[in-house]
């Protein structure tokens, strides 16, 4: 009990602690490949510190929902961070539901912040939110199916487990469904975490908006809710892919220096993953919006080949 | 007069559910009143299963009345047939025997045609109503061939016989029972291609009755599918489970397409009706499918996700129901692109749509999130059965449930954005009033059990698994986990709802802890929405249904098919101004145009042909009896 | 895709740092201290056209480039005045823009401050006197910095911003 809570506690504060650290190096990095030095990798940490000292300015036309939305998708992103294997592969929540719970709290996240956008009443937000579950409700369904196809040869849906399996027998990956799976969660990483080329996430034209669109509206502590939510997400979302599809580094939590090395792993992982999605994002243009699904379709049928092959190739 | 007859409804129903628990439990009881009628005399036995859905059936009917006491439009007219309505209902799992269900049946659907004609004045309802009656009786000469050919087969009308003699039975009977059977339930469940007269009837009814229609009605059309596919037939071909779990596929993805383009509230929950419907196919083809394998316990595990999601989804599209119904009743319209602003004006009624919204979505830790979890697992364990086709069927299962999972989502955010958010798009929605209190009440009743459901799966499923087990004819097995988790699939999954549901609110504290740390302003400022600093905000810039819905129609542009048209007419003086924009943007519905329009001329051009006999000359209809009596004699 | 990233990596950083001085006119006291320690090391600019004749914009969009670089010190251009703590604004004020400034000011959440850009922002510039100028930034809403030219230079801009939030220049 107190171990558990004691691995909780860390994958709190390792998500929650790093993933504004993420952002910004991914900011910092982005920035030296197209020559400019850029805001340093701690940049996030100063405008949250900043946006707490600000007043909020809400919307009349508001209800509720707006208001309680932010704390809301810090919830959920927060005990998304106790079902992904993180540091161990016993994340403390990990019996609640597995990879089905894991994708249904995004989509929680993402149904309050889409009634947010709408909750303003102005175009921008209804266009953001709009946009915004079009995407989700095309890339959730991929994770399920992508993680799926892996969850089938390890023989469980619990994350952590299937980390482990692969970790030990490796063969079980030198599979064509493996690599399937691969891109298609690729892709879904960059489109749910609105990333290019789905979206753009320094655009400041409201019409090539998606997610900055439904948050227009936020300010001060509301806003730094919002965006660390969507730092925790993105985190997250790397970690699951880096530790799914490279498992190494991870164990069970037998004590402290356990946890530190499924850290330490981590950390080298999400660096390699960091500088791909930083190059990637300075080598592709946005996609067209229109064209975005076509891509999200595209992902979702190779997340559905990847599972056929699981039986054709078996 | 009204609050007592409906009180009266209440309160039966609320009889009829302690009997159904009781049966649940194990209590049988059988009446019989041989007299009554012929071809076999009344005939009522009360089983697991049938007690299961008439515990449904009372539990959902208890807030519907109470909701029809309170709501001034909808309760005055046809409380007669909303009696018989639930009466009937309640009948039908209960019937014995072929006469017993098939009086029953036509009398639910005879109640249910009359409050569907609730409105004689509006021409959409009498079209409602038409093709209601159209389709139902479609469904029934089904039934009536299947259970008359079962009964000569078998030589009884009774159930239980039918359920004794099955295996010994030929396999070519037993598949043409079963399609008769299947297509006559599959239609009143609203399985496609069989749906397109329940998003026209359902909205045509009062709210309340809108609610049971889509709560429990088509949910004895499921009752049936599981007595037909795992009961009174025996263990069927495995075909029988595979289109199951297809036509479930299918009409998952397809239902909720349809919702999304849809913005009428209460059509859009009819088609809603149709997905769900889906989900629980996936969850009864599967058990079909496990169960000719030999895998009881699997079996089991799809039947519980069937029957779960069978009650969830009572429990919550009753609620959206009457949500929708307070709606319509306050601002006078159906239609979402008049709505808006709702929140403010029926905060109740909006808390207690968003609970069903919720949940209808599938969102963790609500009642909907079980059971497609449920759902979800039992489709994923087919890697224990080893014939390739059946793999790739549930493939398809599972790839159409975690679509219809996204699309759903969307939709209700849909749902709940345009009605209930923002700026009020008519003046009707702008002087719009909240509910009345026994109309509040009701809502309130299902949020609650929306709820209950969510967070207590490990109570609820050892009940399911009971009856499930009962059905199946397996002994029943302890469920694993313990009142915390639930295990039932051993490693490989567990749940907990009520851990996250703990760990999500305890997350809700950190960031109030987080700002106490960090010592951060509390200052709130009200003021306009941010518009580029446009003067005015009105209702006309926000987002519309039509536009929310606008990147799914191109995305399946496909299916939907949708056509353009924009009609520009301008000042005659210059052409700089702009007198009159229409546009419109309809989708077209390609079972109408591939499927039931050439089947209507087909019928009709049959019939044409038909008529040519019919000359009206005596003498020739005299030759037609000679040559027919020549017939007779030549074949005999 | 890969030549646009070659010559990223053969370029190398192309920043200098900010070498002119920038002249920048106090007009409140508050400058000074409150928003030094605020915005010290995080500032989001939104940058409202008043009515300039676009010339101040070119320049303000050098800053974003690799040559000046304003991201290095902690500000960076927002989308929304609500995201903002400072508002940049060109250009004369005209008549028809002066609600939405003074709507745009409204929905800024405090603390925040103002700076108007070019000699046009000052007291009108070029436009003053004009029929359809209402006249500089200052006579809309409170304006705490002035920055001036026509158009003042991406390195006078920055170095203006810098000298207003107190953050030494590198
Ligand atoms: S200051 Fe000069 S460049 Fe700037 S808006 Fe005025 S006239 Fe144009």
């Amino acid at each position: 009990m107190i171990a558990s809570l004691a691995v909780a506690l860390v994958h709190i504060a390792v998500v929650g602690a790093g993933a504004p650290l993420l952002i910004g190096a991914l900011g910092t990095l982005k920035a030296r490949l197209v020559g400019r030095r850029g805001p340093s990798p701690w940049q996030p940490y100063a405008d949250f510190r900043k946006l707490l000292a600000k007043e909020v300015v809400v919307s009349t036309t508001t209800s509720w929902v707006f208001r309680a939305t932010p704390y809301l998708l810090v919830a959920t992103s927060l005990v998304t961070a106790l079902i992904v294997p993180v540091a161990t592969v016993r994340p403390p929540l990990a019996f609640a539901g597995n990879i089905i719970l894991l994708v249904y709290l995004f989509m929680l996240g993402t149904f309050f912040l889409a009634l947010a956008g709408l909750d303003a009443g102005s175009a921008f937000g209804g266009m953001g939110s709009s946009r915004e579950v079009a995407v989700a409700a095309l890339a959730e369904p991929t994770v399920i199916v992508a993680v799926f196809a892996l969850a089938l040869r390890a023989d469980t849906i619990d994350l952590g487990r299937i980390v482990e399996r692969f970790g030990s027998e490796p063969h079980l990956a030198l599979n064509p469904a493996h690599l399937l799976a691969f891109a298609a969660f690729f892709i879904v990483m960059l489109a749910e975490t609105g990333r290019l080329p789905v979206d753009n996430p320094a655009t400041h034209l409201e019409l090539t908006m998606i997610h900055e669109a439904m948050v227009l509206e936020y300010s001060g502590r509301y806003l730094a809710l919002v965006e660390w939510a969507s730092a925790m997400k993105l985190f997250l979302f790397m970690t699951l892919l880096a530790n799914l599809f490279v498992p190494w580094g991870l164990t069970e939590p037998t004590g402290p220096v356990a946890v530190l090395g499924g850290l330490l792993a981590l950390a080298g992982k999400l660096s390699v993953l960091t500088l791909a999605v930083a190059v990637l994002e300075t080598a592709v243009a946005k996609l067209r919006l229109f064209r975005v699904p076509e891509l999200l379709a595209g992902s979702f049928a190779l997340a559905f080949l990847s599972l056929m092959a699981v039986f054709l190739v078996r | 007069m009204n609050r007592l007859v409906y009180g009266v409804i209440a309160a039966m129903g609320i009889v009829a559910a302690g009997l159904g628990g009781y049966g649940m439990a194990g209590g049988a009881g059988t009446l019989r009143l041989a007299w009554l009628v012929p071809l076999g005399g009344l005939e009522l036995t009360l089983d697991p299963l049938g007690g299961l859905f008439l515990g449904l059936i009372g539990l959902a009917a208890a807030p519907a009345s109470v909701y029809g006491m309170g709501d001034p439009d909808g309760g005055g007219r046809g409380r007669l047939a909303y009696a018989v309505f639930v009466a009937s209902m309640c009948l039908v799992p209960l019937a014995a025997n072929t006469m017993t269900f098939l009086i029953a049946w036509e009398l639910m659907s005879l109640a249910s045609y009359a409050l569907v004609l609730h409105d004689r004045e509006s021409e959409e309802s009498v079209r409602a109503g038409w093709i209601y009656a159209v389709m139902t009786h479609a469904g029934l000469a089904c039934l009536l061939a299947g259970m008359l050919l079962l009964g000569a087969e078998v030589g009884s009308q009774r159930f239980a016989d039918w359920r004794a003699a099955a295996p010994a039975l030929a396999p070519a009977t037993r598949d043409l029972a079963f399609v008769l059977l299947a297509l006559g339930f599959a239609g009143k469940a609203g399985v496609i291609p069989l749906h397109v007269w329940l998003p026209l009837a359902h909205p045509a009814a009062p709210s309340h009755v809108s609610a049971l229609m889509s709560g429990v009605m088509i949910k004895l059309g499921i009752y049936g599918l599981l007595r037909v596919s795992l009961d009174w037939l025996g263990v069927g071909p495995p075909w029988w489970g595979a289109t199951l779990l297809v036509a479930g596929a299918v009409s998952s993805v397809i239902g909720v397409l349809y919702a999304l383009v849809e913005h009428d509230l209460k059509r859009l929950l009819a088609f809603h009706s149709i997905e769900n419907i889906g989900i629980i196919l996936l969850g009864i083809g599967s058990a079909a499918l496990y169960r000719v394998a030999g895998l009881d316990a699997l079996a089991r595990l799809g039947l519980i996700a069937a029957l779960y999601h069978t009650v969830n989804h009572a429990a919550f599209k009753a609620l959206l129901f009457l949500g929708a119904g307070a709606v319509v009743h306050a601002t006078g319209t159906r239609n979402m692109e008049a709505m808006g602003g709702l929140i403010k004006r029926m905060p109740w009624t909006a808390g207690c749509f968003l609970v069903g919204s919720a949940a209808i979505a599938a969102l963790p830790p609500l009642n909907g999130f079980v059971s497609e979890w449920l759902t979800f697992l039992a489709l994923f364990q087919n890697t224990r059965l080893d014939a390739v086709g059946q793999n790739l069927v549930f493939t398809l299962g599972i790839a159409s449930l975690a679509l219809t999972g996204g699309l759903a989502m969307a939709c209700f955010v849909k749902a709940f954005g345009i009605t209930f958010l923002a700026l009020p798009r008519s003046d009707a929605a702008a002087g719009a009033h909240e509910a009345s209190p026994p109309m509040r009440l009701a809502m309130l009743t299902l949020a609650a059990a929306c709820v209950a459901l969510g967070l207590g799966p490990t109570l609820v499923v050892p009940v399911f698994g009971s009856v499930a087990a009962a059905i199946l004819k397996t002994p029943p097995s302890a469920t694993g986990g313990d009142w915390l988790t639930l295990r039932v699939a051993g490693e490989f999954a567990s749940l907990s709802t009520a851990a996250i549901a703990v760990a999500l609110a305890a997350s809700l504290l950190v960031p109030f802890a987080a700002f106490w740390i960090l010592g951060a302003a509390r200052r709130t400022r009200a003021y306009e929405t941010w518009g580029c600093g446009r003067i005015v905000q009105t209702a006309r810039m926000e987002y519309t249904a039509t536009a929310f819905a606008n990147p799914f129609k191109r995305v399946f542009d496909f299916f939907y098919r949708p056509s353009k048209r924009l009609d520009i007419e301008f000042h005659p003086e210059s052409r700089f101004f702009v007198e009159r924009i229409e546009y419109e943007n309809p989708t077209r519905s390609i079972f109408d145009d591939w499927l039931y329009r050439p089947a209507l001329e087909l019928l009709q051009a049959a019939a044409r042909a038909v008529g040519a006999l019919q000359s009206g000359s005596a003498n020739q209809y005299l030759a037609y009896i000679l040559v027919a009596l020549l017939l007779m004699l030549v074949l005999a | 895709m890969f030549r646009q990233l070659r010559t990223a990596l053969r370029t190398g950083i192309a920043t200098e740092p900010v070498a002119a001085a920038g002249e920048i006119e106090r007009v409140g006291a508050r400058l000074a201290s409150e928003v030094a320690r605020l915005f010290g090391r995080s500032l989001a600019i939104r940058q409202v056209d008043a009515g300039s004749c676009n010339g101040c914009e070119l320049e303000i969009t050098g800053l974003t480039g690799p040559h000046y670089d304003l991201e290095r010190f902690g500000l960076r251009f927002v989308a929304s005045p609500r995201h903002a703590d400072c508002l940049l604004v060109t250009g004369p004020v005209t008549r028809n823009m002066a609600e939405a400034l003074r709507r745009t000011w409204q929905a800024t959440p405090d603390p925040k401050f103002v700076v108007a850009v070019g000699d046009c922002g000052r007291d009108g510039g070029l436009f003053r006197g004009s029929y359809a100028v209402v006249g500089g930034v200052a006579d809309v809403v409170p304006v705490d910095a002035v920055i001036p030219g026509c158009p003042p230079s991406p390195a006078a801009l920055l170095a203006g911003l810098l000298e207003a939030i107190g953050r030494p220049r590198r």
